[in-house]
């Protein structure tokens, strides 16, 4: 485990608003030079705390008015394997996260649609046909907040 | 107000947020300056709102990540407000999720390990007010997490 000091954590800070930031730009906010900025970087990238940025986009204004979170059950556990649910679900273009957990489900699905009406079509062509799927449970995302977390 | 260009431009920028802007305009099959002037478009109309960094927790010692359905007591007005405003002061909260369905709201938290988790839970966790109820999932693996948009 890696130790962060006050810079670094403002760094991180940084980043998470903005990660479009060149070096030069998140050193002057932070008063330190492009090398020292850029080295740092570097540090955070080699030891896998920054991973790739993501793009934040609105969903609704791209005409994806409904994120929907699935709680999935396997039903015929031991009879389809775990691999053969995983290919198919993943390759799922509607399906943005697939998270393997423990608990009352297997799965934890995050699913984009246009509407309730296209929601309901990619459960149930895409959804409901996977091999072994047993329980579904669906919540509708009503919002959301990312937060920075303990840094 | 998107035309097939844009979502063009959108869907090789978000499979791969750090490429070069000479790089990700061959992708897209536009020239440089087309790219910059829509991707300026696209920032002023607030289709696209920024790049944010991702944190991988693990490297930062934080083993552990728990998903907490919540069901709140809704017999008290102000309990969704009261129950958000009380879960963002907690760091080790990363995610803040509301949603329409089985249950009312979902805290991801992160921790170093089973008794830092547990110490969490009850000093933290257990303390939000208006809980009627929790559950919870802990994670084992992520098997897809881009969340890109199907454009």
């Amino acid at each position: 485990m890696i130790d962060l000091d006050q810079t670094d954590r403002a760094l991180l800070h940084a980043l998470i608003d903005d990660a479009s930031q060149s070096a030069g730009a998140l050193g002057r906010a932070l008063g330190l030079s492009q090398p020292a900025t850029w080295r740092r970087l570097r540090r955070l990238r080699d030891l896998g705390v920054l991973g790739t940025p993501r793009l934040v986009l609105d969903h609704a204004a791209l005409g994806f008015g409904v994120s929907v979170f699935l709680g999935v059950k396997l039903a015929t556990k031991g009879r389809v394997s775990l691999e053969d649910f995983e290919r198919a679900v993943t390759a799922i273009p509607e399906v943005q996260t697939v998270e393997h957990v423990l608990g009352l489900y297997d799965y934890r699905l995050r699913v984009v649609a246009r509407d309730i009406p296209d929601f309901e079509r990619v459960l149930r062509r895409r959804i409901m046909t996977l091999p072994g799927v047993g329980n579904v449970e669906a919540n509708v995302l009503l919002s959301e907040e990312r937060r920075p977390g303990p840094i | 107000m998107l035309d097939d260009v844009d979502r063009r431009i959108l869907r090789q920028y978000q499979a791969a947020p750090e490429l070069p802007a000479a790089d990700l305009a061959q992708r897209a099959g536009v020239t440089a300056s087309t790219l910059g002037r829509r991707l300026q478009r696209m920032h002023s109309l607030g289709v696209l709102r920024g790049l944010r960094a991702q944190v991988h927790w693990p490297a930062l010692g934080y083993e552990l990540e728990v998903s907490l359905r919540i069901t709140l007591d809704k017999t008290q007005a102000r309990a969704f407000d009261e129950f958000l405003a009380a879960a963002r002061t907690v760091p080790e909260v990363i995610e803040i999720q509301t949603f329409l369905g089985v249950v009312d709201a979902r805290l991801s938290v992160i921790a170093r390990d089973l008794a830092h988790y547990q110490q969490v839970y009850r000093q933290r966790i257990l303390t939000l007010p208006h809980i009627a109820d929790i559950e919870a999932l802990m994670h084992v693996a992520t098997l897809k997490s881009d969340e890109a948009l199907p454009l």
